[in-house]
């Protein structure tokens, strides 16, 4: 273990960096806010510190607070020394050398980061020539160095590309490479892989752990995300509101946690290897006909328009067909770009699709005049990935859950809809003082149950979730889940849940679909695709889940496989999963796969599937 | 890190109302905005003078001069305190007309466009472009000759046939962002029709910024209407407008001052007020404007 060689070492020289007492308050017009109290920790060299916590626990801040980019109105007191020297008291110029050559940073969100209409190159060399007093060619040659060593494919070309050209797996990359241009002693890494694929993840968070390994800086992962932690972490301090409750190794930490709150953290992650069966295969009787039936469904869109027609057409969803039945719920999983969320948009007819049908209880929709189809839609209803944006920010969540009944019963009276917005409030967990409330006020996962009052108040038939939980925390994410198991639970409607997170897909649905580029690839009863998948890409995606164990998760992501999925504007021929797949053979590039039924029901689109341990 | 606020119900109106309140210029400006027009309204029935009333005895007489006449006469003798204070009634009456006439097309062809999206979108604004190209006195000499010169109903109509497209483009932007955005298309998924789409939610959520443009557009529309009325196409005698008064002050420049002075003056507070009053909106719709 490198943490135990470093500790060795830390008796003499002094920690790359260590807080002690450190507290960052903000004075806002409502008074003064403590984000941080009283924070002590140490990061050595070759050390990974995961700092983590739910967002507002002050993680970032505290981080802010040490580089002095707290905004305007914050203060930070007590001592931060990095390899010895205070940064606190440090002027402004003295702070900004030793960031520059000390301090790495990534963030979250690397498009922001990055500026638009500089070349990546451009960037990177710009960095390395100020930082080491370099020329041209010299910085130039040291940014394709740079840019190899965080395995960007094609660096030479990359490097003449701007960052909208690159996938976000590709710009953390580059955010990682610019960090590292001054040879930093300590890099801080803020949410590096919140916004990613779970594959994406799992190669970035790898290349963490490398880089530390190798230059054995010291480094900061602060993330809400213990699987991410488990892999590259080697200590772990749990920051709750502002305090740290728990630190210690990160065996310990997520092992045996002393804290409750750690408990409660360590809990509501869903994991892959959890005990327990996932739910059983629904109790669809042979024969019954499918309440929701998608066959060949395909979705096109124009991209840019020119004077004569568009100049590309890009094939979102290629030719989809599946069956839901009654009570059902269905998972649908897959990497942006995937198709997910176009699917079940043209499923509601949200976009027109291209080609195929979409039959609800026996009724084509794409048929019916708009009048039916909105008169229909009260049984056809849609939770939002996005909690906040879902919300009309000029309505108070009375009049946002109470909209349905508006259009869909508008012969009710004030008592009674009231009546039915206090009980539908009541069944999501919410209060009913919130229905004054304006959405800008309630919390994400606030938010999230309104968004769900909205579509159940109704009591739908078909409620489809597009990755309802991807913004929110992890407590938050299970809680959320907790409760569409239990609207499901009590009524029958079916349940389409689009997740990139096979984890929580795992705990809520009896059937699932993995998609890639807008293909089907594998559908299978729960169970038996995560205990035994048989398409090559449904094992890459459970192979990059990170799993909250640090005797194993290391391992994992040394094992994670390079590559992203090509642009849906050039699809591969064939299969369009060969270019990533570890078993392609020449028939893959020629036909496409047969989409294939299993005598155990699922449904497989590979050449190779018979041949694969 | 999420930032939400704790503390009691707000909305971005109110919001927005609080934050005006707190701005002493922007309340100032309305206050004096406020007080001009109640002025205008009422105080004219103070002075024995009507606006066309002649005062043979009192020709060009300087302001201070004669009790009789406060701000003094012009050269026709009539009061030009009365005459101002009708003049700047009418200008603001076309001004707010006009203003709104332009708003309500305006938003409404901005936000079915933005809306509607594609063909419809295409055309719609197609048109606008055209319009715009146009030279604007153009439109409103045609507008004018096709009434009776200097009527009122004209003018107006005039304006507002103008002052609409800037609207229209600065609403369908807005709307165009909107309609991407998940609260629309939430509505959509739950059934809501067009109309109520976007009565209910296209347009309460960009009246922010519009409402701000719309006090900018006041203080334009007195401005074109005093050029109009000193080109002789806006309001005629013997009826007064700010315009037209200040175009007869300026011919007698040089012997009467006071005929210019008068009415330029209270155009210039009128315009000052609204510009601040505008600044002042458009802060309080900012919400990252602390």
């Amino acid at each position: 273990m490198p943490s135990i060689r470093a500790s060795a070492e830390a008796a003499a020289a002094p920690a790359v960096l260590s807080l002690s007492g450190l507290t960052v308050t903000f004075d806002t017009p409502r008074g003064r806010i403590t984000a941080a109290r009283d924070v002590t920790l140490a990061v050595e060299r070759g050390e990974c510190l995961g700092v983590v916590g739910e967002s507002g626990a002050g993680k970032s801040q505290v981080f802010l607070a040490v580089l002095g980019l707290l905004a305007a109105n914050g203060r930070a007191q007590g001592s931060a020394r990095f390899l010895g020297t205070e940064l606190l008291k440090l002027a402004p110029a003295a702070l900004d050398r030793v960031r520059g050559a000390g301090i790495g940073m990534v963030f979250q969100d690397p498009m922001t980061s990055l500026t638009p209409h500089l070349t990546v190159g451009g960037q990177i060399a710009e960095v390395i020539r100020r930082h080491r007093g370099v020329g041209r060619a010299a910085a130039h040659a040291a940014a394709l160095t740079l840019l190899e060593r965080v395995q960007v494919s094609d660096p030479e070309r990359r490097m003449q590309q701007y960052p909208h050209e690159l996938s976000g797996g590709l710009r953390q990359r580059v955010m990682i490479a610019i960090a590292l241009s001054s040879e930093p002693q300590l890099l801080i890494a803020d949410e590096p892989t919140t916004s990613l694929d779970v594959t994406v993840q799992a190669q970035i968070l790898a290349l963490l752990a490398e880089l530390k390994r190798e230059r054995a800086m010291g480094m900061v992962l602060i993330t809400h995300d213990l699987g991410a932690v488990a892999g590259v972490a080697d200590r772990v301090a749990v920051l709750r509101e502002g305090c740290i409750v728990e630190t210690g190794p990160v065996a310990a930490v997520l092992k045996t946690p002393r804290d409750p709150y750690t408990r409660t953290l360590l809990r509501d992650t869903p994991r892959l290897d959890a005990d327990g069966a996932p739910p059983g295969a629904a109790a669809a009787p042979p024969g019954s006909p499918a309440a929701l039936r998608l066959t060949d469904l395909t979705v096109r869109f124009n991209v840019g328009r020119g004077w004569f027609g568009p100049h590309a057409r890009l094939t979102a969803v290629s030719a989809v067909s599946l069956e839901l039945y009654a009570g059902e719920s269905l998972g649908v999983v897959g990497e942006s770009g995937a198709g997910k969320s176009t699917l079940v948009r043209a499923a509601l007819q949200l976009l027109r699709p291209a080609a195929g049908r979409v039959v609800w209880m026996g009724q084509a929709l794409a048929d019916l005049p708009q009048g039916v189809l909105r008169a229909l839609r009260r049984d056809l209803q849609i939770i939002f990935q996005d909690p906040l944006g879902s919300l009309d920010p000029r309505m108070t969540v009375g009049e946002i859950v109470g909209e349905p009944l508006r259009v869909h019963a508008p012969h009710l009276d004030r008592a009674a809809r009231a009546a039915q917005l206090a009980a539908v409030l009541r069944r999501v967990g919410l209060t009913a003082e919130l229905a004054s409330r304006y959405p800008h006020e309630l919390s994400g996962g606030q938010c999230q149950r309104v968004g769900i009052a909205r579509a159940t108040i109704l009591k739908p038939r078909l409620l489809i979730c597009d990755e309802p939980v991807s913004a929110l925390d992890v407590p938050t994410q299970q809680q959320i889940v907790t409760l569409l198991a239990h609207l499901k639970r009590e009524s029958d409607m079916c349940l389409l849940f689009v997740s990139h997170n096979l984890a929580l897909v795992r705990q809520l649905c009896e059937r699932v679909l993995v998609l890639y580029l807008g293909r089907m690839m594998e559908l299978a009863p729960a169970h038996s695709l995560y205990t035994r998948p048989r398409h090559p890409y449904t094992r890459e995606l459970l192979a990059a889940v990170p799993i909250p164990d640090p005797d194993i998760q290391p391992a994992r992501l040394a094992r994670a496989r390079p590559g992203e999925p090509p642009s849906p504007l050039s699809p591969p021929s064939g299969c369009v999963y060969r270019t990533r797949c570890p078993h392609a053979a020449p028939v893959c590039a020629e036909r496409i796969p047969e989409w294939e039924e299993l005598p155990d029901t699922r449904r497989v689109a590979c050449h190779r599937w018979r041949e694969l341990p | 890190m999420n930032e939400h606020s704790p503390g009691g119900a707000r909305g971005l109106w109110r919001d927005a109302g609080r934050r005006l309140r707190r701005d002493r210029v922007a309340l100032a400006a309305l206050g004096v905005i406020v007080l001009v027009a109640l002025f205008a309204l009422l105080a004219p029935a103070l002075s024995p003078w009507g606006y066309e009333s002649l005062d043979w005895q009192h020709l060009a007489l300087p302001p201070g001069a004669s009790a009789a006449h406060w701000l003094g006469t012009d050269r026709l003798g009539r009061d030009l305190f009365v005459r101002t204070l009708h003049g700047v009634r009418l200008s603001l009456l076309i001004s707010v007309l006009a203003s709104l006439v332009s708003l309500v097309i305006g938003v409404l062809w901005g936000a079915v466009a933005g809306l509607a999206g594609g063909r419809t979108d295409g055309w719609m604004m197609r048109l606008v472009d055209v319009l715009y190209s146009l030279p604007y006195l153009f439109i409103v000499i045609i507008l004018t000759t096709l009434w009776q010169r200097g009527s009122i109903a004209a003018l107006l109509l005039a304006l507002g046939a103008v002052g609409w497209l800037t609207t229209a483009r600065i609403v369908r932007g807005q709307a165009l962002a909107l309609k991407h955005r998940e609260f629309i298309e939430a509505a959509r998924a739950v059934g809501v029709p067009a109309p109520a789409i976007l009565l209910r939610h296209i347009v309460p959520n960009l009246l922010g910024p519009v409402l701000v443009y719309a006090t900018l557009i006041v203080p334009q529309i007195i401005v074109s209407e005093s050029f109009l009325s000193f080109l002789g196409l806006g309001v005629q005698e013997p009826h007064a407008s700010l315009g037209n008064l200040i175009l007869t002050g300026a011919q007698e420049m040089e012997s009467a001052p006071w005929m210019l002075l008068v009415p330029a003056a209270f155009l210039v507070v009128l315009l000052v007020c609204f510009n601040f009053l505008g600044d002042g909106l458009r802060d309080a719709f900012d919400p990252r404007e602390r």
